[in-house]
């Protein structure tokens, strides 16, 4: 673990545990900052839904790669930065889960929860994965935020 | 804290109490092989009680659809009953809402079969 006054970092294995213990550490540093309760299981739940991305869909449970989680408090953000090493995402083939025609599928609905409850979600390639951007403001608008990735 | 569940039988009824958490890994698993057994063995009446389910990620609410379009393709029926606020407004937002049958008590939602 790397922390500065305003961050902390982790190193985490592709694993079930990884995904607990990133819930447990965004609930945990959402309270200390003073969200509300709502805004608390809202960050809490778009961190497993990242981490989730990250072991499963991105490192594919390797032993050998890693996932790395960074909380940063600026004056009226939290920020949370998940990174992977897997092969990547293409949001072009993520189809819209709230679909007629999606509705009774039993996965694909991670990214759209973690767009209905941060303010911002950013998905991008890095050249050795996949780095998401979560972004919820303090004191700021809740559930409905808006979406940007590259 | 792990998902457990809890059989009983309610006039020809199965209801299955759930408590803990319906996330990817044991609670997803759990649910799952509940509710293949209770079907393997004819039960195809189905109420997934989740008055005691405090949290469900989207792991979770896929097995929950899962259990749903399983029992359906048994000729079974699967209902929800007693939604937690949290899993109630994700079932909201997700459109899922409307695809469950959710009943608010347990005498209705048993008479709902009938």
């Amino acid at each position: 673990m790397a922390m500065t006054e305003h961050r902390v970092s982790y190193t985490l294995d592709s694993s079930l545990e990884t995904i607990d213990s990133a819930e447990e550490k965004a609930t945990k540093i959402a309270t200390e900052i003073g969200f509300s309760d709502d805004e608390i299981m809202q960050i809490s739940m778009a961190v497993r839904e990242a981490a989730v991305n990250a072991v499963l869909h991105g490192n594919a449970y390797a032993p050998d790669k890693k996932v790395t989680l960074a909380f940063e408090q600026t004056g009226s953000e939290l920020i949370i930065t998940i990174r992977d090493q897997g092969r990547g995402m293409d949001l072009g083939k993520i189809p819209d889960p709230l679909a007629p025609e999606n509705l009774l599928k039993t996965s694909g609905r991670g990214i759209f929860l973690m767009r209905s409850f941060m303010d911002v979600v950013e998905i991008r390639p890095t050249q050795s994965g996949t780095e998401l951007k979560l972004i919820k403001r303090v004191h700021g608008p809740t559930a409905g935020g808006k979406e940007a990735s590259q | 804290m792990s998902m457990k569940v809890a059989v009983r039988q309610v006039d020809g009824v199965t209801i299955v109490d759930c408590s803990g958490r319906i996330t990817l890994g044991e609670g997803s698993v759990v649910l799952r092989d509940t509710v293949r057994d209770l079907l393997s063995k004819g039960n195809k009446k189905i109420i997934l009680n989740l008055a005691e389910v405090n949290y469900i990620d989207s792991s979770g609410i896929g097995e929950l659809v899962s259990a749903f379009t399983t029992t359906k393709n048994q000729g079974g029926e699967l209902k929800l009953l007693s939604l937690t606020k949290k899993v109630n407004d994700l079932l909201q937002i997700t459109k899922l809402y409307t695809v469950f049958d959710v009943k608010d008590d347990e005498a209705s939602a048993v008479k709902a079969f009938k």
